[in-house]
Order: C-alpha cells, then structure tokens, then sequence
C-alpha cells in the first residue's frame, strides 16, 4: 500500500517536453575533419581555434569510449548524429533582445526563463544556448560596468581572443578523455565568464541550455575565469524535448580561480530522462573541473541532477593554490530507468588545502545511482583534509544504490575522512507524516527534501525553490 | 465518537499468518478517558496502530466507526484530518526537516482537509511557543530535525507538543508513559489533562498503571490474547497492579 502511494507520488510527467517548430540551419549527420572545419568557418574562427579543434579530432579518432562508469547503454552512433544545428533567423546573431525570433522568446517563457530583464528573476543574467548556439545574452550592459565579461563562447572567440587562447584548455586538456576530447574538436558555443581583479559580480550569471532539433547533439564549452580576490556564482539549466531516440550531450565546463577568488558553481540539470519504459532520454556525458590556481582561492560545485537517461560527470577541483578550497554538493535522482554515475575528483597539490564532498543520491523505481568518487593526496600537499559524505536514499526494492570512492594519500600529513550510508525511505516515517495529515505526496518530498537538505542550502537563493520543486516532479510516481 | 465491533487483524509472519486481535469490542464516548492495560504481546499497539491505519496489518473482520465515519475505508491521513491523534510509543526521527516546519505543515494539512485557511505564521509561532513551555522543551527543539538526536523522553514530550498543537478530537497515547521519569511523567500527564474536556477522548495503553495516577482515566479495560477480557473502572487498575496479569488472565481462561 505504502509502495502504492510511493509510486504515485514519483511519477508525474516531464513538463519540457515539448518542441519548438522553428526552422534551423543543420549541417549533414556525421563527423570528419571537413565537419569541423565546417563548424569553425560558419563561426568565422581564429586560427588557433580551428587548430586546437583538428588538434582534437585528430586525437579522438585514437580514442574508445570509456568503459568503467557502472553505465550501461547501447552504443552511440557518432556518424548519426548531427553535430551543428541553430535557429535559422540567427544567421548573424541578434544585436538586441528585441530582434531574438519571439518563437525563442515564448520558448524561453514556456520553460520559465526570462530573456527580458525585469521579472521575477530580474537579478540573473542569463545566457540561453538553443542547440548549437547562444540566442541571447542578458545584462550585458550592466555587467559591462563594472568589467564583468558574460557572452557566448562564440563571441568571446570573437571580441576576446587573447584571453581564450590563455586559457582554454588548460584545465581540461583537448585529450582530456573520449567525450572531452569530440567535444574540443567539435563543440559550438557555451558561455564565457570573465570577472576582473577585485571585483564581486553584482548578479547571479546563468546559462540556460536547450537541446530542441532531433538526431542533434549539444556540445557546449563553458570558460569561467575569476581574476584575484574576485566572485562570482554562476548557475546553469538544461531541458530537452520528449523523444524515443537518445540524443548525446557532451558537455566541457573548466573554472580558474586566481588568488583569493571564488567561483561557485550550480547546476540544474533536468534533461529528458526517458519515459517510463526506458525509451529515449538524453545521454549527458560531461566534464567539469575547475583549477584553484591562486592560494586561497575557492571553487565550489553544487549540481542537483534529476534528468537524463545517462549522467556521466565529476565536477572536480584541483587545488593548485596553498590553502585553496574544493567544495562538491551534488543531489543525484534515478527514477524508472534512469543510471547515474557521478562525483568528483578532489586533486590536492598545494599546502594546507581542503575539500569537503557531500553527496545525496535518491533511488527509485529501476534506477541505478552510482556515487564515484577520487580523493588524491599528492606528495606536496602538506596538512590536506577532505571530508567525504555520501548518501543514498533507495525508494523501491528495484533501485539501486553503489559507492566507488578511491582515495590516494602521498602525504602522511593529509587528513581524510570519509562516512557512507544507506537507508529505505521508512514505511515508519512516511505513516509517521501521514498520521500528523500530510498526504503520502507532500510526506514523501519531505523526508527526500529532509534528506537533500545540506545540498540545497547551497544553492542561490533563486533557485533552492526551484530545485525542491523540480525533485517533487522527478519523483512523482517513482517508488515500487 | 468510537466503535469497535468484533475487530480481528492479522500480520503476516514467516508466510505464517498470526492473528493479533481477535474480536476487539470497545465504545468510546466524548469527553470519556479509557486505558488499556495488559502483558506485552496483548495487542494493545496492535489496536492502536490499526485505528491509526499502519500498514502490515489485515482486517480480517469486524469494523470501526469515528464519528458515524468507516474508519477502516480511510488513509491514515483522512483519520488524522477526522482528529485522530497517535502518540507514537516510538517516535519516528527525520533527519533535514525543521520540528517547527513539520508542525506547521501538519497543522496547515489538517485545517486543509477542514477547509480552513492556513494558521497565521505569527498566531502559529506565539501558540507553540507556549505550548512547548507547557511540556518543559527548550526552544531550540523547535529548530532541530524532528525526533533526530531527541533522548527518549524528549521525543515523547515532542509527541505531545504535537498533541497539543493539533488539538484531536481521539488521542490514542501509546505507551506514552514507557521510560519517562517521574518529572517527565507529570508533564505529560498535565499537557493531556490539559486537553480533556467534554467532547474530546483519550485512550491510554499503558503496562503500568504509575500513569493513571496522574490522568484518571473512566474506565480501565484489560487485553489479553488479542481480546478485552475485562473492563471496570479505575479501582481495577489498582487491584491489578497489586495483584499482576496473572490473576486476570487466569481467572479469564
């Protein structure tokens, strides 16, 4: 009966998935060089960037998909998938968020995103990408004043190229791995942060990620550069268009904080998972890592992953910088069949450097949770200390719950502590709920949002709401 | 206000089924206190975890009626929406849910029910801020998880804070009184006489018949095997607790 109710209460059904008929300017399925000299003329490239990415392609084309993830999917297709797409009126770009195509706009508004800069979250900037390409960009202006750089990575290309040669790739390397790897040779916009010396970014900076053309992959790059004693919180969103065929989402995100910077990093991620049956869904294979290379610098990673079918990813840190800070807050959901295999890398060099991992993973009807994660203690890391604390939620007896932590020490002074468990959502606690008057519904969002609680205190304050919400709506009718 | 005929429920136990009460016979009135006393094993819990409607058990006969309603047809949260209070003999603990939270969600959940608008955060604050001074907890448990961390006797003062907040109309206090002491035991007893007046009732299942001198209960009714097999008034606590279940259970068989 308490299972009855549970699996009501998980399944509700995905509010994104619709399509935005709007016509759109693909290049032919497949990949080879030609492709991506294709993709970097359209985007009229600099030299070095057509370089780095034949670089990439080069070097992928040695490569094989990694196998180790606790995953398990058909292959993928790479010559099927269609590796460029944009929105037909975009041609040269909008100037202003008066000439982007209103079909975007109302797309946008459907998802709940504002593309004008008043509203409700009149204190984001946002960057909507839409397939392959950034459509807008919000707050430019005032950004602009106090030398807060936020635009797509094609503009940035563009009007900053300098300070992308500097940096990109040198924290996650174009033969980083397999989907890092196609994802330099190929990738076609993202967003691009740069915050000066000293500054404290005045709003919350945001990109909003859209995947809407079908048999399309999504291959965004994302560069957040943090100069000394700067700030900045930046948050992203996906969603997806319900189909039955998976669609590939290889992602690069890579964060440098300089001295004394801090940059912390949200993610809502609410892909198509896939319906009940496991159809479709979107396969999200994505690296991020973030370098502390200043002493005292900070990075901060909070990612609430409830979508896909597939979630590959280990937001890292390495802590360049003495007394640096990495910080990992993840909330992990599988319902129906959804598989998850996530965690971070914590990469401990300098002195007197810290991380701490927090990880809440939340199992029901057939998913498969995995919590994967690396703590190296390297030779110079003198008095380093991690706190790890995973834990995992099961809601059905059909669900599963797995722990790879791995731990390398090469410094007797390091510190590392790590604390795991498992537990079923209690028939106690749910009849305990339900015999004060809460419905099976709200009981069961509470004791998972009880549960995820230290995760969402560090969201932005605009989102933690939205983020309780959107795990109402992944586990409504989830539990068997 | 509540009527058990011939109640007979079952668990499933090892594919075996094992009945726990057989032929439960009770007539509760407003305003009226009744206490179930008995061994352990007797299905006192049992009873009180089937008018509460807990899962894992099978009504294989008899029914129940609150307040002219088919209570065994209704959810556990309908029962409670209808005022009927459990006071768990173990309260459940929730870890990252604020006790005060939970209160309020609880409470805002049965005025719903009743079609009546949210309490007030103001009026909800300052009521429970008298209420918890009434059953001797700091504050400060009002910003801690539910139960997470609680010692035993702060969880059962919880349970009441939560009785006396929600105001039932059938509170069913199960074994309530178990590993409080005596300070502990008084408070309880005042926050539930506090609460008695002509159109609520309270039942009691107590092993010890230490709590009844504090709350006086109407009448004393004795399980054993799953049946009332006897009933009288409180004097029959007393001759009880002088006397030991063995003289009932004897003199019943």
């Amino acid at each position: 009966m308490a299972n009855q109710f549970l699996k009501q209460v998980v399944n509700k059904n995905y509010e994104y998935g619709f399509v935005t008929a709007i016509e759109s300017d693909a290049l032919p399925p497949g990949l080879s060089e030609d492709i991506v000299r294709e993709i970097s003329r359209r985007k009229n490239e600099p030299e070095f960037m057509l370089n780095w990415r034949l670089k990439a392609y080069r070097h992928w084309l040695t490569m094989t998909p990694p196998e180790w993830a606790h995953l398990h999917y058909s292959e993928i297709d790479y010559q099927s998938i269609i590796y460029y797409s944009a929105p037909k009126s975009k041609t040269d770009g909008p100037k202003s968020l008066d000439e982007v195509d209103p079909k975007l706009l109302e797309t946008y508004k459907k998802l709940g995103i504002p593309l004008h800069e008043q509203g409700k979250l009149a204190g984001v900037a946002v960057d909507a990408v839409f397939d392959s390409v950034s459509v807008a960009t919000t707050f430019k202006a005032k950004l602009a004043e106090v030398g807060v750089i936020f635009c797509s990575f094609s503009e940035a290309v563009q009007k900053y190229p300098d300070l992308v040669e500097k940096y990109l790739g040198t924290v996650v390397p174009y033969r980083d791995n397999f989907f890092a790897t196609l994802n330099s040779a190929v990738f076609s916009d993202g967003s691009f942060v740069y915050i000066p010396k000293g500054v404290r970014c005045p709003m919350e900076l945001s990109t909003y990620f859209r995947i809407n053309a079908a048999n399309t992959g999504q291959f965004e790059r994302t560069l957040i550069i943090a100069e000394e004693g700067s700030y900045v919180s930046y948050l992203e969103g996906c969603t997806a268009p319900m189909r039955d065929e998976n669609q590939l989402h290889a992602a690069v995100v890579e964060l440098i904080a300089l001295d004394n910077a801090q940059i912390k990093y949200s993610t809502v991620q609410n892909w198509y998972p896939g319906d009940e049956e496991g159809r479709g869904g979107i396969f999200n294979f994505v690296t991020k890592r973030g370098a502390c290379r200043g002493a005292h610098s900070k990075i901060s990673w909070t990612q609430i992953e409830t979508g896909s079918a597939i979630t590959w990813k280990y937001p890292s840190v390495i802590l360049q910088g003495d007394h640096s800070i990495g910080e990992f807050y993840s909330v992990a959901l599988t319902n129906n069949y959804q598989q998850a295999d996530t965690g971070t890398k914590m990469i401990h060099i300098g002195k007197n450097t810290s991380s701490t991992i927090i990880s809440k993973g939340i199992s029901a009807g057939f998913g498969q949770n995995s919590y994967r994660g690396l703590v190296r203690v390297a030779p110079t890391a003198v008095n380093a200390r991690n706190y790890t604390q995973c834990d995992s939620l099961l809601l059905s007896s059909t669900c599963g719950a797995h722990t790879f932590p791995y731990i390398e020490v090469k410094n007797s002074t390091a510190q590392v502590e790590h604390e795991a468990s498992t537990s079923k959502i209690g028939e106690d606690q749910l009849f305990y709920c339900r015999q004060r008057g809460l419905s099976a519904e709200d009981a069961v969002s509470m004791i998972v949002n009880g549960f995820c609680k230290q995760v969402f205190r560090e969201l932005p304050m605009e989102f933690a709401v939205e983020a309780q919400k959107l795990l109402e709506v992944s586990l409504e009718g989830s539990v068997g | 206000m509540l009527s058990i005929e011939n109640l007979h429920a079952s668990i499933q136990d090892d594919q075996k089924t094992k009945a726990i009460l057989r032929g439960i016979n009770l007539i509760v009135k407003p305003g009226e206190v009744h206490a179930i006393m008995g061994p352990n094993g007797s299905g006192k819990s049992t009873l009180a975890n089937v008018l509460a409607g807990r899962d894992g058990y099978d009504i294989t006969e008899g029914n129940v009626h609150f307040e002219g309603v088919d209570l065994l047809a209704i959810t556990p949260e309908e029962r409670a929406a209808l005022g009927l209070f459990l006071a768990f003999q173990y309260p459940v603990e929730i870890p990252g849910v604020n006790n005060m939270y939970f209160l309020k969600a609880a409470l805002n959940g049965l005025r719903k029910h009743r079609h009546l608008e949210p309490l007030d955060a103001m009026d909800f604050l300052k009521t429970i801020r008298s209420k918890i001074k009434e059953v001797g907890l700091d504050e400060t448990f009002l910003n801690r998880a539910v139960n997470e961390g609680f010692s035993g006797g702060e969880k059962k003062r919880n349970e009441i804070l939560q009785m006396l907040m929600l105001e039932p109309k059938l509170a069913i206090l199960d074994e309530t009184d178990s590993g409080l002491d005596i300070d502990a035991l008084q408070m309880v007893a005042k926050g539930v006489n506090s609460l008695r007046n002509a159109e609520r009732s309270i039942i009691l299942v107590t092993h010890y018949q230490r709590l009844l001198d504090y709350i006086v209960p109407d009448v004393v009714h004795v399980m054993a095997n799953g049946q009332i097999i006897k009933s009288g008034d409180k004097s029959l606590a007393l001759e009880l607790e002088a006397k030991g279940y063995g003289w009932i259970e004897g003199s019943s068989s």
